[in-house]
């Protein structure tokens, strides 16, 4: 698969917290907690529903859908 | 949406703990306010003192940190004398119904058009954990190490016997349920208050053993039953569950129709 098909989740490192709420709820497992913060582990996975996003308290992820997708959303 | 456009970035990273869920509600009335549309400025969002009432320092609108409990007694001066901007008040559970109790029921009486969220957490989370009213019975906190004898408040039927114009409680999992409900509550004509049950795993949860924020997130996941569904369930089933759905719902004049009309009266005299 293209990799630009796919959402892209980012993860802002300087303000995530490691409380795994996104590890957690994630329905795709897409999340792997490390170290000191959360990590795209399979980002080939992601279906884009932004729960992780949604769920984040600290403002760190932030999900890109891919231009097809989100164009089918509007 | 961007929520960085709303947020003022020097103050990030906020201060509240890992796995506290007032970030989520913080989000959730960001993304409300981008889908209405408003601009900045026509927007205050107006505090008390608590964990909740430290998010006007971090959102870029106009905003009001004022002391503990008054945050109502400020917007109400605000609306009166800017009727044009969206007051939002944002409070928690002890800085409402506490110390800001008689606030709260009087500015729901007179039906001031302020759009009051309350992170309700069932505890004083940044002073240290202290019990408050709606600490449920027989639950601990630092002042009541073993056990709390009261009852607790139940604030979203307290705000609909006041006379409030919308009540509707949700919790921080159900996001989209929360955004929906705060999108109504915004743009309802009157007092309009949304009760957010909002996990803190760092004092509650701790004192009462009921493990991390992912743990009490999942608690509300599968403890959550509507409103219509209580109805039909006996108070021994609804022991422990967490209760949520639009309370009240209504259309009166608010605040603003009857002062106008004083106000006319006067100039005739």
């Amino acid at each position: 698969m293209d990799l630009k098909d796919i959402p892209e989740v980012k993860i802002n490192t300087d303000w995530c917290k490691s409380c795994g709420i996104c590890v957690a709820f994630c329905p795709r497992k897409v999340l792997e907690m490390g170290m000191f913060y959360a990590q795209v582990a399979h980002p080939e996975a992601c279906s884009g529903c932004k729960m992780c996003e949604n769920l984040c308290p600290d403002f760190a992820i932030t999900v890109t859908l891919p231009v097809k997708t989100a164009e089918k959303v509007k | 949406m961007d929520y960085l456009y709303y947020l003022r970035q020097s103050k990030m990273p906020h201060i509240w703990c890992d796995g506290c869920g007032h970030g989520i509600v913080l989000k959730s009335l960001l993304r409300v306010i981008d889908k209405l549309g408003w601009d900045k400025n026509d927007v205050a969002v107006v505090s008390g003192i608590g964990c909740s009432s430290r998010t006007p320092g971090y959102v870029d609108f106009n905003t009001l940190h004022t002391t503990h409990g008054r945050a109502l007694a400020f917007a109400t001066g605000l609306k009166i004398a800017k009727p044009q901007l969206h007051v939002i008040v944002v409070t928690g559970d002890g800085d409402a119904v506490a110390i800001g109790g008689n606030h709260f029921i009087h500015a729901a009486r007179r039906n001031i058009d302020i759009s009051v969220i309350i992170y309700n957490n069932y505890i004083y989370g940044m002073t240290g954990g202290q019990v408050s009213p709606t600490t449920p019975t027989m639950k601990k906190a630092t002042t009541t190490p073993f056990g709390n004898p009261d009852a607790p408040f139940d604030i979203s039927r307290l705000a609909a016997a006041a006379g409030a114009a919308y009540v509707a409680r949700t919790t921080v999992y159900h996001y989209a349920r929360m955004d929906l409900y705060i999108e109504q509550a915004l743009t309802k004509k009157g007092f309009s208050v949304v009760e957010v049950l909002s996990p803190c795993p760092t004092s509650y949860g701790k004192l009462n053993k009921l493990g991390n924020g992912v743990d009490m997130l999942m608690y509300q996941k599968e403890n959550t039953v509507s409103l219509e569904k209580a109805a039909q369930l006996t108070p021994e089933e609804l022991e422990n569950k967490i209760v949520v759905g639009v309370f009240v719902d209504k259309e009166q004049a608010d605040y603003q129709e009857h002062y106008q009309k004083v106000v006319q009266k006067s100039h005739n005299v």
